[in-house]
Order: C-alpha cells, then structure tokens, then sequence
C-alpha cells in the first residue's frame, strides 16, 4: 500500500516505538515519587519537556504534555477563557478550525462568551484586515490554525499575531498540529502566545500532544487532582508517551528542511498532471502548503475516488478523516465556495516521511488510468 | 542586514592597571568557555574593548543572547557590515535604527572613515546618513551632545561597519580573576543568591552541601545539584562536594541540649566546611547568611559559630532583606528550584525553640564531652564530588 494519508495520521517511527517500549521497561516508576527510581523518572520527563520548549523557543516550564490535538487545543481555548474571563468575554477564530477548535468555541458560547467566526476566502484564507477590525476591548483570545487540515491553506500567523498584539491585549492560540515537521514552527517564527501540537502527525505516538506557551500567559486547569503538571494538568504523567513525543519532534524537526523541499517536489508534479484533467479542481489554493493537496473530479463522489485508488494500493481519503465517515459536506469545503458539481467529489492527497519519488510516479499513472475509466462511462 | 561583530567594552577591567592583562585573558577564556558549544568563533583583544568575530548568524544570535551573563562585560553592541554603496549604506542605517526603541529619542552620527579611497567625506557621509534617518523616523530628533542614539558609521576597506545599540553586560569581574571560594549551599533561596554575588565579584566556586539520608530524600539532593548546575551557567564549572551528614546529626542530638544544638550543628558544618576549602585550595567560605533571618543568624549566634575557625568567611547577603535576596533569585532562575519543598538537613533535626543568643563558653562546653573530629574526619573523606556543567554522556541520551 501506497500511503497518502499522512493528514490524517502517520504511521510511528521505529525509533520512537523502542524508545517508548524502553521508557516503559526502565523507568516507569511515577515522576512524582520521592525515591530514587521516582527521581529517574522526574529527570527524563524534565529532560524531555526541555528538549520540546527548546525547539520551539520557550521556557521549560511553559510546556505540559497532553493526550493529543483535541486536548490541546480544548485545554488552550478553555484554560485562556477561565484564566481570563473577568477581563472580557469576546473571542475571535475562523470558520475553518479543526472541530476541537469549533465544539470548544460553542461550549463557551453556551457559557456566555460571544465568539465571532471568520469566514475565508476562496483559498481559505482569513483577511488579516478582518481581524484587525473585530479586535475589541473585551477580546481575550483569538485562535487560528497554522495550516488547515483539509486544504492546506496557510494563513499569515506572523502578521496575525502582529497585528493582534499591537490592537489588544487578546493572547494568539495556533493550532500547529498540521505544521509542525513540514514548516518551521516556533514561537519566534509565528509570534504566538500559545501552541499546540500532536505526535502522531509527525510519525509519534496516537495519544500524545503538548501545549506550549510564552512568559506572559498563564491558565486555569480544566482537570484538577494531584496538581501535576504545574497543576495544570493532574493525573499521573505519561513518561513513556512525553519521551516519545520529544523523541518524534526532534526527529521531525531535524528533517523538516529536506522533506519540504521534496514535499514542493511532489506538490508541483502532481499539480502539473492534475491540470491536465479539465474534470479535476484542485482546491488547494498555489501558495498553501506543500504536503497537502485537496483536488475534486466533477460529479464524482469522493468515496468512488477513494475506492478506486485504494484497488490499486493507494491509500488517499476524502477531506479531513475526522468528517470523511459523515456524508455531509466539510464546513471546510462549504466554507470555500467550491461549485455545487465538485462538492462531492473530494479527495485530500497528504504526503509525509514514507513517500518517495517512485510513488509519485505511480500515483500519476494510476490517476491518469481511473480518471480515463471514469470518462469513459 | 547582516551583524557582522560584537564590540565588549570592560568598565571596570580596563581600570586595573599593570593587571588588566590578566583580567581581560582571563574575561576571553570565559568567553571561550561559556561558548563551547557553539562553533569556533574569533576574539581580538584590544586595551579597552574587545571584538568577537563569529561566521555565521545563528551563533551571532546566541552570542547576543547569552552574552548578558558573562561577568567582567559593561556593555556591548551588535556590529552590522554592508557593502561601500551609497543605497546599502543608507538602508543599513534605516535598519538599524528600525530595531530600536525611537519614541522621544535624540540622535547623531558619527563617521569614521579609514577607508580614504571612499567616495564620500567624513561629514558629507555624516549628513548623508544623519538625513535619511530623520527623513525616515520623523520621531527622532537631532542632539549632538549625548544623544540617546548615537549611530557610529565607520568606513573600512573591506566593507562599512555600524551600531548603534547599546546592551547593558552583567558587570562585575571575569570569574576566576579573584581567586576561589568554597560555598555552602544549603538548597534554600539565599545560598545561591550569596554564590551567584561572589561570582560576580570573580570569585569561581566550589559548593558543599551536608546530606543525611534518610532523612532527607533523594530530591533534595537533586534540588542541591540543580542549583550547582544553574550556577555553572555563569562561566565557570562548580564543583559540588555532598557531605554525609547523617551520623554526625544523629550524635549532636544525643550529646547536646536540644536548644543548643542547632549551634553546635552549624559549627561542625563550618568545621568540614574548612577542611575541604584546604584540600580544594580555596582561600575563604561563602554562606548566605543575612542578619537576623533565622535563630543561627543573630549577631551572637554568628559570633559562636564563627569561633571555630579564622578563616575568613563572607556573607555577601549579610545586609539583604529577604524580598530583595528573592528578587535576585528569580533573576538569577535559581527560585524555582529553591522553593521545591523538601526537606533538608536544616531543617529536619530544627529544635522547637533554638537560642537565638547562644553563648560560646557554653556550646563549647557541652561539645567537650565527646570528641567529633574522628566523625568529621570520616565524613570529609567519604563525600561525593560532582562537577558541573556535567559531562554530556548520560543514561537517557539514547531515548530523548
């Protein structure tokens, strides 16, 4: 099998599953106990906390480990909304964010904070202009993803950000999980407040994620107990999983340079054959980011497309595979604009560290071969 | 825009007559050493200033960051380079005063132009500069005696150089400039502050620390030897030496009266304390002790503690109150570790009602009956020493 599906998830390095196998065999005594194998433990997990605050430019005691995305990003928006809700009540994001993002967002609105959504443009982009304009005294976060999970589209986070800060004292949350590993992300590179990632988008563990955050901000804990984590995050902490996660990310990080000059590679090859297909929309707009490419074949349903790819061993989805079992349209895709004979017939290629150069090939001649097929009917 | 050098200026170095040498050797070995980690990069040394050439960006930024720490540095200012056009020079400038703080401020240039060959005059650069400044930041204002901002532009054959920023050093001497001390730290907040103030002075160190398992636990062991480590940060390793104290505290509580014996526990401390100082070589002993804090801390309880040895010993915070000791903690990243709330061996065999004003004939009296040096003799010989920074190589390497 040919997989293209890295969006969704990626299949975990090996080295990543010894070290987690090895965490757990040696030094699984709990971090916070007093003797010496409790000790070990606490050093490790320290360890790997700092090598993630390292990478991405913040102090090692502004980072928790969590259970993955969803969790971050859950415990980012809540956490903020509690921590700072006496100072306003008014939150901004996109019409497009993950549903971590959208279901925290109308939790809080249940709540009695008031969230304005952001519509995007046709390459899924929010105008910066926008934000600027909906800043209000009262805004205490806006949250906006780096990269979007069902088309790629990049939005301009370091302007945001600039631009948030220099209007209000809102704090940026950036969901980085689909950046991390293919862009550079770091606190000086997007000018975020607060980050989140998850490990198994860069070949970790499924169940392991961290937030991160700058000097300035602080939070309110959603789970409370035994006041682990900075008392942020209480229940017993994970070591294997943390080591894991610092494990998949520096990995990750060390490749990130020479996979996004392959992933531009294969971005520009596929485009380029796509284009040849006047039945084929490529949704993802030029400038977004490399390793995801959306395209839809004209009254089509994606699913077909997905079958008859997967019959020749390749593995692609339609949209995003948190919304591809419900037959509904994406709000990705209603939110674009996408013409009503292309709305069904989506399909997400995303490319990750298993690919190579002779699968593109193949992708391009099997395509080539089903889309003909499809004509002919 | 490309920083091309750091220029480090001494302050007090360059006051130090026939010694300067020394002490600004001794400032680039600190240097050199604080930087190890970063690729090779050049030092030229001058009389009153010091330039570091590195190759690459990414090692200037880590310079620009972690030189703060460096003692014996008044200040020092990124130098960026660019080519002799008339149109890079300018944009240059622009740059630079771009990255500064420009609300309310006054200006200058100044030229130097070594390069004669160069198109332009001194003062014609001065004002070709000077004008498309302030034609740029309208914010700023012409002001020829001390300027806040004072641009220099100085024209060299190989490219111009400029800087205008000006960020503050740590102060204080290169340590290792005078000499070397035995510090005891104790895992609280005010040792490290008292070690970081010695430091500063140029003083390198050595820490001890009295260890009694199983009273106190592993972790504030650990706590000890994170607080060494932050310590290292400055420029120059510490040695940590782990004293086992466990015996000695348990042969104090049965030989002493319970209100004394917080004294006479102090005294054995300074008692080791002196004899590793000889064997390490260091010439006096640190401790963080301020006036007044605790019961060991009064004037008389200083003096009978004291009594036990001739070696010089400095308290660096013995005029501190205790927010400003905290203030410098949290600067210095050691409060965090201090405030892990462990129990150490001060505080564990604590009476509940020590005297606050223990006479010396007394303590010394009730000390007669039994002889500690056999125990203290032991308890020297025995300890553990752990130098940091640690060596790279350690059990988790592999996993992280």
């Amino acid at each position: 099998m040919y997989y293209f599906d890295h969006s969704a998830t990626t299949k975990p390095d090996k080295v990543v599953l010894e070290t987690f196998v090895k965490v757990n065999e040696e030094f699984f005594a709990n971090p916070a106990s007093l003797h010496v194998m409790g000790v070990d433990s606490h050093v490790l997990l320290s360890r790997a906390r700092k090598q993630v605050s390292d990478m991405l430019g913040t102090e090692m005691n502004k980072v928790i480990f969590t259970s993955g995305g969803t969790e971050s990003n859950h415990f980012a928006i809540h956490g903020l909304a509690l921590k700072l809700h006496a100072r306003g009540k008014h939150i901004i994001t996109s019409s497009i964010e993950h549903p971590s993002v959208l279901e925290s967002m109308k939790q809080l609105e249940k709540q009695g904070f008031e969230v304005d959504y952001l519509a995007v443009d046709e390459k899924g982009l929010i105008s910066v202009e926008e934000v600027k304009a909906r800043l209000r005294k009262d805004t205490i976060i806006v949250s906006i993803m780096h990269i979007n999970n069902e088309l790629g589209s990049r939005q301009p986070i370091k302007r945001l950000s600039e631009v948030i800060h220099q209007n209000s004292r809102a704090l940026f949350h950036v969901d980085a999980v689909q950046s991390f590993g293919k862009y550079p992300v770091s606190f000086t590179e997007l000018g975020a407040d607060v980050l989140t990632l998850s490990g198994h988008k860069f070949n970790g563990l499924k169940g392991t994620g961290i937030v991160a955050w700058q000097n300035h901000v602080s939070f309110e804990p959603i789970i409370v107990g035994g006041g682990q984590e900075f008392g942020l995050r209480s229940g017993t902490v994970p070591v294997a999983q943390a080591v894991a996660f610092a494990k998949a990310m520096r990995l990750a990080f060390e490749k990130q340079p020479q996979m996004l000059e392959k992933y531009k590679q294969w971005n520009e090859r596929l485009r380029q054959s796509m284009s040849e297909y006047k039945e084929v929309q490529i949704l993802s707009p030029e400038d977004a980011a490399a390793h995801i490419l959306t395209v839809s074949v004209k009254e089509i349903k994606g699913e077909v497309l997905v079958n008859a790819l997967q019959a020749r061993d390749i593995i692609v989805s339609t949209s995003s595979a948190c919304s591809s079992k419900q037959t509904k349209i994406s709000h990705v895709i209603q939110a674009i604009g996408v013409s009503d004979s292309y709305k069904k017939g989506v399909i997400r290629i995303s490319f990750g560290t298993s690919n190579h150069d002779q699968q593109i090939d193949y992708f391009i001649e099997q395509f080539s071969i089903i889309i003909n097929q499809l004509k002919g009917e | 825009m490309q920083w091309k050098e750091i220029l480090i200026r001494y302050g007090e170095l360059s006051t130090k007559g026939r010694n300067r040498h020394a002490f600004t050797g001794r400032l680039r070995d600190n240097i050199r050493y604080a930087f190890a980690d970063l690729p090779k990069f050049k030092i030229i040394t001058e009389r009153d200033r010091m330039f570091i050439q590195p190759d690459d960006q990414e090692t200037m930024d880590q310079l620009i960051k972690r030189l703060p720490n460096i003692f014996g540095i008044q200040s020092f200012s990124p130098v960026a380079s660019c080519s002799h056009e008339l149109e890079d020079i300018k944009q240059t400038a622009i740059k630079i005063i771009e990255s500064l703080d420009r609300i309310d401020k006054t200006f200058k240039v100044t030229v130097k132009r070594s390069y004669k060959p160069f198109e332009m005059e001194t003062n014609e650069l001065q004002q070709f500069v000077g004008s498309h400044v302030l034609r740029t930041f309208q914010e700023i204002q012409v002001q020829m005696k001390k300027p806040d901002i004072n641009l220099h532009v100085e024209v060299r054959k190989d490219a111009v150089y400029m800087m205008a920023q000006v960020i503050p050093g740590a102060g204080g001497l290169p340590i290792g400039s005078n000499g070397k001390s035995l510090l005891m730290l104790s895992g609280g907040i005010d040792s490290p502050v008292a070690g970081y103030q010695m430091l500063k002075r140029g003083v390198r160190l050595d820490a001890i620390h009295f260890y009694s398992p199983p009273y106190t636990s592993e972790l504030s062991k650990e706590k000890v030897m994170d607080l060494a480590e932050k310590l290292s940060r400055f420029g120059a390793s510490v040695k940590l030496h782990v004293i086992p104290f466990t015996a000695i505290q348990q042969e104090i509580q049965r030989q002493i009266p319970e209100n004394v014996s917080m004294t006479t526990t102090r005294r054995m401390m300074l008692k080791i304390a002196d004899l590793v100082r000889e064997e390490t070589g260091a010439l006096a002993i640190i401790t963080g002790e301020s006036l007044g804090q605790v019961a060991s801390q009064t004037l008389e309880s200083l003096t009978a503690i004291n009594a036990i040895t001739s070696t010089p010993v400095l308290r660096p915070l013995i005029a501190f109150d205790k927010q400003d000791i905290i203030e410098i903690a949290q600067e210095i990243d050691t409060y965090e570790v201090s405030i892990r709330p462990y129990e150490d061996c001060c505080t564990i065999f604590t009476p509940a009602s020590p005297k606050t004003k223990p006479k010396l004939e007394k303590v010394e009296f009730y000390e007669s009956f039994k002889s500690f040096d056999e125990m203290i003799d032991e308890a020297v010989s025995e300890r553990e020493i752990i130098v940091f920074p640690k060596k790279k190589q350690d059990k988790f390497s592999d996993l992280l």
